[in-house]
């Protein structure tokens, strides 16, 4: 049967491996290759890597470095962060990494998806939609640029295009929600899961274990991605990086199972 | 030594570090005649299925990956697209392929209980080799592999199915044929599960 993946979402900021909350407020948490490291010890399902300076320093990707954790990786790796051509995807999946994100570009120019997805395949094109909650109506906004750029699409608008340019998965992350440990936003989770006919993965707000059985409860077999799960321990949060061993996935799963509907 | 096929698809530094860390010789091979010294082949490859032929041919290494495939002397391991063109071709693009392991390469969304889910079909799965098999050695019962693709091999004959997976359907993952295999799933991306197939390649 196919699983749920379970998938460290590492950021990268100024070099280091940071953690923010709300995408503001960086907090440094390590060096991104000695982490993949101990991701291949802890044999993490996949493993996600976003460059947050790129696009905003309007700087393409970091190329070496991407070098440099692809072949490290030893599970699959799906990397973004200032990806604007085809060019630049094709690049980076020769480089040996599985999935190359885009947000701002794709966004933009839904065509360049399309580029991607027809050279490299659709399975290797995976598009970040970073939402957060409308005000005073029950829908998102999606925004780029950390954040700081509202694309003026809704989400259900987002997801529509990006599907129909050709994305192979989409991730959702939620500004509200980032950092915040305080568990997955159940009713977007949704909201997308009933709107995206390809592969899916959540990410914000997971803090415990629980948050994960609860997220595969509520949308099946999924992708769900984490930050702060995976490099704090404790009230303090202190950094220690760490992954669910074999028998406590099996029991986030069967957790999930059991309270299904 | 084991040639890895490096016509500029997939990841061939996966496989080099992968053998690297089992202390097992391995060598990127950009023309046709490194291949000469390789006593296992691996073709990886992702993407298209014209566009891994269509570098395959403009790299020269078409022909002696054919050459070793047809001959049976040197084994051949072809993963993701590097196995899906191993058969005669595909329903995603017009290109010929290698014609290695008799079968024509079908888009999941022809399989109609696997048609309605998410597609492409990814991440970690339970596979069901076949009796015997030496690739799945000491894998035990259900191995687990991660997956990425939106195509499967549908052999022509039904004794070179190495191995199946079930999402929606059961369909065919691994291939052999003498000493052709192939794998739809990612060894070299697999942890543990994959590097003992990797191993049980370069020990055949």
């Amino acid at each position: 049967m196919l699983r749920p993946r379970i998938i460290p979402s590492l950021l990268i900021h100024e070099g280091g491996l940071v953690k923010t909350t709300g995408f503001k407020n960086p907090k440094y948490v390590g060096d991104p290759l000695n982490a993949v490291r101990i991701f291949n010890e802890k044999q993490s399902d996949e493993l996600a890597v976003f460059d947050i300076d790129a696009t905003v320093n309007n700087a393409g990707p970091d190329f070496k470095l991407i070098a440099e954790l692809a072949s490290e990786c030893r599970m699959p790796l799906c990397y973004g962060g200032g990806v604007r051509t085809i060019e630049d995807a094709k690049r980076i999946i020769s480089l040996g990494v599985e999935k190359v994100a885009l947000s701002a570009a794709a966004l933009a120019a839904p065509d360049l998806v399309t580029a991607i997805a027809k050279e490299l395949g659709r399975q290797s094109v995976v598009v970040v939609l970073d939402v957060r909650k409308k005000l005073l109506a029950r829908d998102y906004e999606v925004y780029t640029h950390n954040g700081t750029r509202k694309t003026g699409m809704s989400l259900t608008e987002a997801i529509h295009a990006m599907q129909s340019a050709g994305a192979g998965e989409i991730i959702i992350n939620s500004i509200d929600d980032d950092g915040s440990m305080k568990g997955y936003d159940l009713d977007l989770a949704r909201k997308a899961r009933s709107l995206i006919k390809v592969p899916m993965t959540m990410l914000g707000g997971a803090g415990k274990a629980e948050d994960f059985s609860a997220l595969f409860a509520a949308c099946g077999t999924l992708g769900a991605a984490a930050g702060s799960f995976f490099v704090f321990k404790g009230v303090y949060r202190a950094v220690l990086i760490n992954y669910p061993d074999p028998a406590q996935k099996d029991a986030i799963i069967a957790a999930a199972n059991a309270a299904r509907p | 030594m084991i040639g890895i096929v490096d016509y500029g698809l997939g990841n061939v530094q996966a496989f080099l570090t992968a053998y690297k860390r089992m202390n097992i010789p391995a060598f990127a091979a950009k023309r046709a005649d490194q291949l000469a010294d390789a006593t296992k082949i691996i073709l990886p490859g992702v993407g298209a299925f014209d566009h891994a032929m269509q570098l395959l041919n403009q790299s020269g290494l078409r022909e002696p990956v054919q050459e070793h495939g047809r001959s049976g002397k040197v084994p051949i391991l072809g993963v993701c697209i590097g196995m899906q063109i191993l058969a005669d071709g595909s329903d995603e693009g017009v290109a010929k392929g290698l014609g290695l392991v008799p079968g024509q390469v079908k888009s999941l969304d022809t399989l109609k209980r696997a048609s309605i889910l998410p597609m492409p079909h990814m991440g970690w799965n339970d596979v069901q080799p076949a009796t015997s098999m030496p690739l799945f050695k000491g894998l035990g019962q259900d191995p687990r592999f991660y997956f990425l693709h939106s195509y499967y091999y549908a052999c022509t004959d039904s004794s070179d199915v190495a191995a199946t997976v079930g999402y929606g359907e059961t369909f065919c993952c691994a291939v052999n044929r003498g000493s052709v295999f192939g794998v739809q799933f990612h060894p070299e991306k697999s942890h543990s599960f994959g590097s003992t197939l990797l191993r049980n390649f370069a020990e055949l």
